[in-house]
């Protein structure tokens, strides 16, 4: 029983960083119907400045040691990252209105390269630890209840905290200010959004620095956690499953999909995986979306599109 | 005033519906194979063979199979590395477990059985589209690299699924010298190329057409969508299958499942995108394009660096390489969203009226 819980919660730990890939590809898509591939390698390119800078920047200023150093480390990464934004909308996006679905597609495809490229020439590409002081002793928790008790990270307690102020701070983003009232007229329908005056190019900025900054903490926890290093632009291919388990276009659907699928993962290889040869990790997720797709295609949580042939 | 179809009069239906209607279009094809087929063996050396020629060669083939689906039938994929690797595996067990077993009829039944499990995972296609069938077929794509890393009845019970063949002979023809190899896949290309083209030209072809530009039109007007789909998702599969196992067994001659991750799937769809979809011609410059990109680039950056005085390590030409592709691919999207092809056909109509445009 105490492994089991075990095994769910280092899913649950697992789910919620998928969530927070997850929730900046639900994120761009909710506000310019973009498919954004450049996720991954916007949460490298995120993990990576932040990693360098906190390594530089108290070198700079005699900041050593102190949490300053971090906090402007972060600053910095952020204001890099809404510079991202600001240019894949000026160079990109801007000349790709209306086009279809797969161009645009294939256009995040262009950025996540560009993206990567620059991102391993300005900081490197070798792993990198990321330490923003967390502690990261584990705990024991239920010793009474169960024999040994269950055992577990406090960073990753801090992690899911993090997360889910996140995503307090951007539904109350959405639902009660100007700017995020805006951003939901232009998901609706981008003609009416822009004939009562929403500019759309400052929306798109807007949501793609919305994007970066979620690309940014996933980052760090990331980072953290396991180290920055290339292959972290990969996990968009593991977060696309969530996005589609949980309807591309709402926000507590990706939530909920990571953590379904981040549990469903762990348990799966755990219990089902030795049976076939363990490994399936990999694949389980997408099986999953599938299955989900053949039964309702909009997603758990997703509009639904009366679309069908 | 050399191009143009003036005075070329079609006296019955089976002239007027050629292949290349227009004589210097047909002339120009023929030189082309006679050229691919007699002068460049001559002219070239195994280099260009075996870095250039025989991977473009057997690419074009694989994004033919891609532009069938993407480009005709209007159904995104990224799967299309998964497709290659069953068609590999598959030749490879073929050719080992069956005794005597030419090796051109392993190759096709690889691209058979690529085509069975392509119709398979082609059924998500009758219910979503879009962007939620690129993720059912990056589905395929992780559940056969891990099918080929873990289950080891297929691969021979090789460790980690690394497999190799050799002393590959064709009725006694012998595959042991580049240029043997880059006749044997230019010999597949030009067969299947000219498949392609009178596949699409044809009924199904236009089937297809209709699905992708408007399916719930297609259906009303009597085309099924199930045999419209599955067909284009088996056809293919079949290409991309064949040029699978070519690539395993010609190019590469002993290979594990990275050879077909999911990044050759990417490499297969920009192919199709920068060349033009829905064209035969456009998946040749796709993949001449992407094949060729990367050599180029890595010639000219170091002598390009030198040019100001900076050297340029193998890291930074590595990462440059990633700017320049991302941007080029942005670049032909925002200048050119109907690829290569487009531009080519571009010409072609400017040269019709040239020199007098009026």
């Amino acid at each position: 029983m105490g492994f089991f819980l075990e095994t769910l919660i280092g899913g649950l730990m697992a789910g919620m960083l998928y969530s927070l890939v997850a929730l900046g590809f639900v994120l761009i898509f909710k506000a310019s119907g973009v498919f954004n591939f450049a996720q991954g390698a916007m949460v490298l390119f995120a993990a990576l400045a932040m990693a360098r800078f906190a390594e530089w920047i108290p070198g700079w200023f005699g900041l050593e040691g102190s949490y300053l150093g971090t906090a402007a480390a972060f600053v910095v990464a952020g204001a890099l990252m809404f510079v991202v934004a600001w240019l894949i909308e000026r160079l990109v996006l801007r000349h790709l209105v209306n086009q279809e679905g797969a161009t645009l597609l294939m256009a995040t495809l262009g950025i996540a390269y560009v993206l990567e490229g620059i991102g391993s020439t300005l900081f490197g590409n070798d792993i990198y630890k990321i330490d923003v002081g967390m502690p990261k002793d584990p705990v024991f928790l239920f010793e009474e209840v169960f024999p040994g008790g269950l055992l577990i990270n406090k960073e990753d307690f801090i992690a899911a905290l993090i997360a889910a102020v996140l995503v307090g701070l951007l539904t109350l983003f959405f639902q009660k200010t100007t700017t995020g009232r805006a951003l939901r007229a232009v998901a609706d329908d981008h003609q009416a959004a822009q004939s009562i005056g929403i500019p759309l190019n400052r929306i798109w900025v807007i949501v793609w620095c919305v994007a970066g900054l979620v690309a940014l903490v996933a980052g760090v926890i990331w980072g953290s956690k396991l180290g920055v290093q290339f292959s972290l632009s990969t996990v968009a291919l593991r977060a696309l499953p969530v996005v589609i388990l949980g309807g591309l276009t709402s926000v507590p659907g990706a939530i909920l999909g990571g953590l379904i699928i981040g549990v469903g993962e762990k348990l799966s290889e755990v219990y089902l995986g030795p049976m076939v040869g363990g490994g399936i990790e990999i694949w389980f997720a997408y099986v999953l979306a599938l299955v989900v797709l053949l039964f309702r295609p909009q997603g758990l949580f997703g509009e639904k599109i009366i679309d069908r042939v | 005033m050399l191009y143009r179809e003036n005075g070329q009069f079609k006296t019955s239906y089976a002239a007027d519906q050629q292949v290349f209607p227009i004589a210097q279009d047909r002339w120009a094809v023929v030189g082309i194979v006679v050229f691919a087929f007699v002068a460049v063996p001559l002219l070239v050396d195994e280099y260009m063979f075996r870095a250039i020629l025989i991977p473009f060669l057997i690419l074009s083939l694989a994004a033919l199979g891609v532009n069938i689906l993407v480009g005709y039938c209007g159904q995104i994929t990224l799967g299309a590395g998964a497709f290659m690797a069953v068609g590999a595996y598959a030749a490879y067990n073929f050719h080992i477990r069956v005794e005597g077993m030419p090796l051109l009829l392993s190759l096709l039944l690889g691209g058979f059985t690529s085509a069975l499990v392509g119709i398979v995972f082609g059924i998500p296609s009758l219910r979503v589209r879009g962007l939620y069938l690129a993720v059912a077929t990056l589905a395929a794509q992780f559940f056969t690299d891990w099918v080929f890393l873990r289950i080891p009845w297929f691969t021979d019970n090789s460790l980690s699924g690394n497999v190799s063949v050799s002393n590959l002979q064709v009725m006694g023809w012998q595959l042991n010298n580049p240029l043997n190899k880059y006749l044997f896949c230019l010999a597949f290309l030009t067969v299947f190329a000219l498949l392609a083209k009178n596949m699409t030209r044809s009924a199904i072809g236009r089937q297809w057409m209709a699905i992708r530009d408007m399916d719930v039109a297609a259906e009303v007007i009597g085309i099924r969508p199930l045999f419209a789909k599955l067909s284009a998702f088996a056809v293919s599969s079949f290409f991309v299958g064949t040029a699978g196992a070519l690539w395993a067994f010609v190019h590469l001659a002993s290979w594990e499942p990275a050879a077909f991750s999911v990044d050759r799937s990417f490499q297969l769809l920009f192919m199709v995108i920068i060349g033009g979809l829905g064209s035969v011609m456009g998946s040749f410059f796709g993949a001449a394009f992407i094949v060729i990109l990367p050599i180029v680039l890595n010639r000219l950056l170091p002598e390009i660096g030198d040019l100001v005085g900076v050297e340029i390590s193998t890291a930074g030409i590595s990462h440059a390489e990633l700017i320049i592709f991302g941007g080029l691919i942005i670049f032909f999207l925002i200048k050119e969203p109907h690829g290569l092809a487009r531009l080519w056909s571009t010409g072609k109509e400017k040269l019709r009226l040239w020199p007098f445009p009026h």
